[in-house]
């Protein structure tokens, strides 16, 4: 696709279009990668709630999946998630990704 | 013509004469740090609020930092905002400024011309606003409490107009003319309302009809684009300050440009100057022209966008040149104005130029500088050179 040229832009930087952010893809920062253990959550909700770059994917009331295209890996999910239930763990992604790869 | 009756001339603080314009003006916001070097500028619109003069939102922050944000919010939010600093309040504002600029966010801030810490002291130069002189503002500069008054009330014709939509600083030099009692002639405070006509934002962010993003990321692939924009808009304010000023000028009788020419035509030497020492520098050109001396001054009223094709012209004639600088650009050929002169004149004329600083930190300029400063003229009149010693008026050595 070809970009716009400055004359075709809006002023300021402004784009006429809401919640773009959702478009840039911000999750290569993350070092440890939240996992969430399906049985173990209870759905509460909490780490919806905390969540700085809206990752938590919700859809009727129930945790569907994590956005790992923004999750920055900050751990905050794991850290507000219950300590009883304790459903996410915050492992690291080179570990991770040694396993996949295997 | 108008009559006297139909006038209304008080005696006005620089800050009182600001703060007026903005109580005839009534932005929707002001947002403030209210605490020093906050100046009574604010303090005095502060009254207007408490004692219901104006509707304006009033929001007090914990920093200029905050302040200059909360005026882009309230700005990128479809209001008319405005708000004042100085010195050090308007360098804590540094990142914000280019931010308010480049969002294109027309909002219109006093600038209360004075130096910047270390040592600490609070009175007049022109460190502040000289360093923020890339930020992508208008700057406005002001000889006198009548001017920042004028000033105030046009800068906002020309931060909103849509060719422009950039945010106007309204500079005045501190204590000279910020403390100072002048007699001020206001407008009515109708005349101005209608001068200024209601602000209707090109975007608003709260608009829920059209929602928008402002202030995204931007990387590689548009930043340049989004940059040429402001660019533009800057070219075209030269010609809107002028336009906005003739319309100004018709209602109120004084007339403005981008820059004062004073017996500049037939002038020898040439002083250029800037702010209240343009004022100081009149009385001496009086004198020495009383004595048959070729002398004249050349006033920049708009540091930025700065005029050089009418700089040229005023200047072109003369045999010397001496620009003041109240601020010094340390590592630079001079200050930022001998800075600005030599780079109108380069290519275009070969007039001889020497550069001054003085009145750092508050020190007075007097008419013995500027009688010696026009003095030394004459040894770059008959050598036809450039003298590349920067002279210092008044320090002690």
């Amino acid at each position: 696709m070809k970009k716009k040229g400055w004359k075709e832009l809006a002023i300021g930087g402004r784009i006429d279009e809401a919640g773009c952010a959702a478009q840039y893809e911000t999750g290569s920062w993350r070092t440890f990668r939240p996992v969430r253990d399906e049985e173990k959550c209870t759905d509460c909700l909490r780490c919806w709630i905390y969540c700085p770059d809206s990752a938590i994917k919700v859809e009727d009331g129930k945790i569907v999946g994590l956005d790992l295209d923004h999750c920055k890996g900050c751990g905050i999910c794991a850290e507000v998630c219950p300590p009883k239930i304790h459903a996410i763990e915050m492992i690291q992604e080179a570990e991770l990704k040694q396993k996949e790869h295997e | 013509m108008k009559t006297i009756a139909e006038k209304t001339v008080i005696a006005l603080t620089g800050n009182d004469a600001v703060a007026e314009a903005m109580r005839q003006v009534n932005p929707d916001v002001v947002a403030a740090y209210p605490i020093t070097p906050q100046t009574e500028l604010m303090h005095k619109f502060a009254d207007f609020v408490s004692d219901g003069w104006v509707k304006t939102e009033f929001v007090l922050v914990e920093s200029e930092h905050s302040a200059m944000s909360a005026a882009v919010g309230a700005s990128a939010a479809g209001a008319r905002v405005m708000t004042a600093t100085s010195a050090n309040g308007l360098a804590l504002m540094w990142e914000i400024l280019y931010i308010a600029a480049s969002t294109r966010c027309p909002i219109v801030m006093g600038v209360v011309n004075r130096a910047l810490s270390a040592p600490i002291n609070i009175h007049c130069d022109h460190s502040d606003s000289m360093g923020a002189r890339d930020a992508g503002w208008i700057h406005l500069h002001s000889e006198n409490s009548q001017e920042a008054y004028d000033n105030a009330v046009q800068a906002v014709r020309i931060a909103e107009n849509r060719d422009i939509l950039l945010p106007v600083m309204v500079c005045l030099d501190g204590f000279i003319l910020s403390h100072t009692l002048e007699p001020v002639e206001l407008l009515k405070d109708a005349t101005v309302q209608n001068f200024i006509g209601d602000y209707k934002p090109v975007h608003e962010l709260l608009n829920t009809d059209k929602p928008m993003t402002f202030g995204p990321l931007d990387f590689h692939d548009f930043y340049f684009e989004h940059k040429i924009p402001q660019i533009e808009a800057m070219k075209k304010a030269p010609e809107v300050i002028k336009s906005v000023a003739a319309e100004f000028g018709e209602l109120s009788g004084r007339h403005y440009g981008l820059i004062e020419r004073y017996f500049t035509d037939d002038a020898e030497r040439i002083i250029v100057a800037i702010g209240s020492t343009c004022g100081t520098t009149k009385a001496v050109v009086d004198k020495l022209r009383a004595g048959g001396e070729k002398v004249g001054l050349l006033k920049i009223r708009s540091f930025r966008p700065f005029p050089y094709a009418e700089v040229r012209e005023a200047l072109s004639g003369a045999r010397a040149v001496g620009v003041l600088d109240r601020s010094h650009s340390f590592g630079a050929q001079g200050g930022p104005v001998l800075i600005e002169i030599r780079a109108a004149l380069y290519h275009h004329a070969d007039v001889p130029i020497k550069g001054y600083i003085y009145g750092l930190g508050g020190r007075d300029m007097g008419t013995a500088h500027i009688e010696h400063a026009f003095e030394q003229l004459k040894v770059l009149v008959s050598s036809g050179k450039s003298s590349d010693e920067i002279g210092f008026l008044g320090v002690r050595e």
